[in-house]
């Protein structure tokens, strides 16, 4: 698997996201380039969770976002490269339902949150037979 | 020829394509030709009945076609159609 490399202001964007939703989970797009394999993530957006019921273990985003975001990549003239979405209190582990719901090729970002501080964030996407692989994820 | 704007995860089976033109009467019928065309795509798109995937929701223009006729719904020469992938997912 390739690299991914968030740019300075993105790490901290979704940190921020991941912080102000806890103890529910929070959940963007993100877009860039695949420069060489690997995909450097230069914008995110993050999203309202759309999630009826218990957003502290699950979330949702609307399919007019979803297209919103398919415009915006294009406006940029970048690759919506994929979704992140927080762990509030649990690991930055793709859980079955998130490999479920997994499209391929995207890149799934995942930050593990407690109250004030993310824990760890790591990043995954779908091989051929439909597992995720770990990414390797740089923050600059 | 209706547009079908095809979603960037799915673009790896339509060689980088965002968009697909082809005539037809109404949605489903356009789908099909998308599928037919590029192969990869159909297990992503339809189940073994040839049905769509709950994962996986259509817009005509801005309106979800489970709220129209579904499959069925009808389509002009200038129709746009969506594939957008329900994005979702969580702690459990």
């Amino acid at each position: 698997m390739a690299n991914i490399i968030l740019l300075k202001d993105v790490g901290e964007a979704m940190n921020k996201a991941a912080i102000e939703a806890f103890p529910n989970e929070c959940c963007g797009f993100f877009f860039g380039h695949e420069i060489s394999g690997d995909r450097v993530v230069q914008e995110v957006m993050p999203v309202e969770n759309s999630k009826e019921g218990d957003q502290r273990r699950r979330f949702s985003i609307d399919p007019k976002a979803y297209m919103d975001a398919e415009k915006r990549a294009l406006a940029m003239d970048m690759n919506l490269l994929g979704v992140y979405h927080s762990h509030p209190s649990h690991p930055a582990i793709p859980s079955e339902h998130d490999l479920k719901q997994a499209m391929p090729w995207f890149s799934y970002i995942i930050l593990s949150v407690e109250k004030e501080e993310v824990k760890k964030t790591t990043s995954w996407q779908l091989n051929d037979a439909r597992k995720f692989e770990n990414e390797t994820l740089k923050q600059l | 020829m209706a547009q079908v704007i095809i979603p960037t995860p799915l673009r790896k089976f339509t060689n980088a394509q965002a968009r697909f033109e082809a005539d037809g009467n109404t949605v489903q019928d356009v789908l099909k030709a998308l599928s037919t065309q590029h192969e990869g795509l159909k297990t992503h798109l339809l189940d073994e009945n040839g049905e769509l995937r709950s994962f996986v929701r259509v817009y005509l223009g801005d309106e979800d076609i489970n709220f129209l006729q579904k499959g069925e719904t009808p389509i002009e020469a200038n129709s746009i159609i969506s594939i957008i992938p329900a994005i979702a997912g969580g702690i459990v």
